[in-house]
């Protein structure tokens, strides 16, 4: 297990690098010169030399990206070609909204999606069953920016219920409660339909097994079997999915925010790329796929400790 | 007599695509996708010759006009603003709207089948080359996963942000997002495909590697393929959508359901039809072509269940 556990770091250290590199790399292969937007449009051309210098712009594109490298691990990612201001401070403001928005989003998939496909399994092949897998097949096929843009007008426009956008406090107070609700109900159904679908299939598949059938001939109530020794193990599927999971919601927040105009790094990102400002768009990438693969580490350790069974080479 | 019964064992050899495709049309759900995904095909193929007006041409003097059920409205202000020449309504600038639904869904239609395409096609290539090859497999399978870190459709704004928005990059940045999940897909299934018995005898028979990976692993992996691919379609339409609301996929004022879409949320009070027709445009299509893929995939791959 412990080599298990090392061959997952050494793992992870490889995707961070090499997701750097692809990050960098592709930046660097844009179109457009860096150091002439930096310098503005009125800018001589010795300007744009000198900016060329300052940034490193002039140096081999190893040697840049190594530099590159150095910075980011003093928390360094230069600095917005727009606002001037170093990005890190900018990403601080706004990565709580998007850590609210895909935390909310991912409790609301649990509560709705787990208890969805237990109550399938239970039900199979009858009504409810039927009910509530063509909703989960309807869910996955909805496209979240339009599905966010219904719910504004149902809510807000013609019901007026419930703000339409923006996010100014966590989602466990009153106001970051009513805000939260529809940017994490237009995020998360796609997450709950895919948890009910796991749910159901999980279930039904321990509920055949022996241990099941030996839970039950042993004359345990009904109730018992299915809450204590059926669900415990119908999770461990769902739980191999949260790290996906979690990683598609921060990628659609990123789409979310944009609809409900919520500050996050979404709406940083898509901005930057909208102005070519491409340290920001290096940045929030990187902390996106960053984010992701630190969460998946952190449920691939956990599964060692949730299921025993496995033998880990 | 023996001829006969010679020629019946050839008619009834095992076809395992054509029991496949009857087998669908036992299913009434599935049948009825593919009735709706059809007649949808064929009308934007059409739009040319069905669409009332050009797409991109404005009318000042119709904005927003509603569509047909203003006829029953109770307002009369609405019954009076719609005009019979535009069934469907027109949008802020005065562009036909069912001419934009067509024209756009054929963008969409489009851009989700080539992009799904072309990651078919290097997916299939690297999975097969990673599954068959145990020397390739680390290389190619680490780079995927590389590509596997960037969630959702980061990877293609990432390539759009280097490339530029344009409908070509929009493309191209969704079929390489595509690529990583046929790859591994693909791989698993070769990885069964080489050790079966057949392919050993097909190999000691003196058979190169490319004979037995076009003609017999490609052959047999074909099932797997169709069902991914149906089902990337969908998420292709959907990218392709979701690009265009953001304004990073196909460039105004051409249309897109996604586009068209975002160019209507700030009439979406006084004119909701506009938001809710593309949309459903773009729910009916993923909905129909997931559908089909879950038939599919029950009745060719039922070990790909989840």
């Amino acid at each position: 297990m412990g080599r298990y556990i090392v061959k997952r770091l050494l793992m992870m250290v490889f995707l961070l690098l090499g997701m750097t590199f692809i990050v960098f790399a592709s930046l660097h292969l844009a179109s457009g010169d860096p150091a002439e937007m930096v310098a503005g449009v009125t800018a001589t051309p010795e300007d744009i030399e000198r900016v060329r210098v300052s940034l490193g712009l002039d140096k081999p594109f190893l040697l840049q990206y190594l530099t590159y490298l150095k910075n980011l691990f003093t928390l360094n990612l230069g600095t917005s070609f727009t606002t001037r201001q170093p990005i890190v401070q900018e990403i601080a403001v706004r990565l709580p909204h998007t850590l609210n928005l895909a935390c909310a989003s991912i409790l609301l998939s649990i509560l709705v999606g787990v208890p969805a496909g237990i109550i399938t399994a239970l039900n199979k092949d009858r009504m409810l069953d039927s009910v509530i897998s063509t909703g989960a097949m309807v869910g996955i096929s909805i496209p979240n920016f339009w599905l966010g843009t219904m719910l504004i007008y149902l809510f807000s426009v013609v019901l007026r219920w419930l703000p339409s956008g923006g996010m100014s406090a966590p989602f466990w107070t009153a106001e970051g409660f009513r805000q939260a609700i529809l940017p994490a109900m237009a995020l998360s159904t796609a997450t709950i339909a895919s948890f009910t679908r796991i749910g159901r299939s999980a279930m039904l598949e321990v509920l055949q097994s022996d241990y099941i059938r030996t839970a039950r001939s042993k004359g345990l109530p009904g109730r018992s079997v299915i809450y204590i020794h059926a669900l415990r193990n119908a999770l461990i599927p769902l739980f191999t999915q949260f790290g996906t999971s979690f990683g598609g919601l921060l990628g659609g927040a990123v789409i979310t925010e944009q609809v409900f105009v919520v500050n996050g790094i979404g709406t940083y990102l898509i901005n930057a790329i909208n102005t070519r400002n491409y340290p920001v768009v290096q940045s929030t990438v990187l902390i996106i796929a960053g984010l992701f693969i630190i969460v998946n580490l952190a449920v691939d350790l956990l599964y060692v400790v949730i299921d025993p069974r496995i033998q880990y080479s | 007599m023996q001829a006969a019964q010679a020629g019946k064992a050839v008619i009834t050899r095992e076809r395992p695509l054509a029991g496949a495709f009857r087998k669908l049309w036992q299913n009434k759900l599935a049948t009825v996708c593919f009735i709706v995904l059809t007649v949808e095909i064929a009308v934007l193929l059409l739009a040319p010759l069905i669409a009332p007006f050009d797409p991109e041409a404005t009318n000042i003097r119709a904005k927003l006009a509603p569509g047909f059920w203003a006829q029953w409205s109770q307002n009369p202000k609405e019954r009076e603003a719609y005009r019979p020449q535009h069934p469907l309504g027109t949008d802020h600038l005065g562009r036909d709207m069912l001419s934009r639904l067509l024209w756009g869904g054929r963008v969409s239609l489009t851009v989700g089948f080539i992009s799904t395409a072309m990651g078919l096609f290097f997916g299939v290539i690297f999975g097969m080359l990673a599954g068959y090859y145990k020397r390739l497999d680390n290389p190619i399978m680490r780079l995927m996963d590389l590509l596997f870190t960037f969630p959702g459709i980061l990877l293609a704004m990432l390539i759009i942000a280097m490339l530029g928005a344009s409908t070509f990059n929009a493309t191209l940045a969704i079929s390489i997002w595509s690529v990583p999940s046929f790859a591994r897909m693909v791989r698993g299934r070769v990885l069964q495909i080489r050790e079966e018995d057949y392919v050993m005898a097909i190999r000691s028979s003196g058979a190169t590697d490319a004979r037995i990976l076009l003609a017999h692993v490609l052959k047999n992996c074909l099932p797997l393929i169709i069902v991914i691919a149906t089902m990337r379609m969908a998420s292709s339409i959907i990218s392709i959508s979701t690009l265009s609301y953001l304004g990073m996929g196909v460039p105004p004022p051409a249309p897109e359901w996604g586009g068209m879409i975002a160019a209507a949320k700030e009439y979406m009070w006084k004119r909701p039809s506009l938001i809710v027709i593309p949309g459903l445009a773009v729910m009916i299509t993923i909905i129909c072509l997931n559908v089909l893929g879950d038939k599919l995939r029950d009745i060719l791959d039922p070990s790909l269940r989840d």
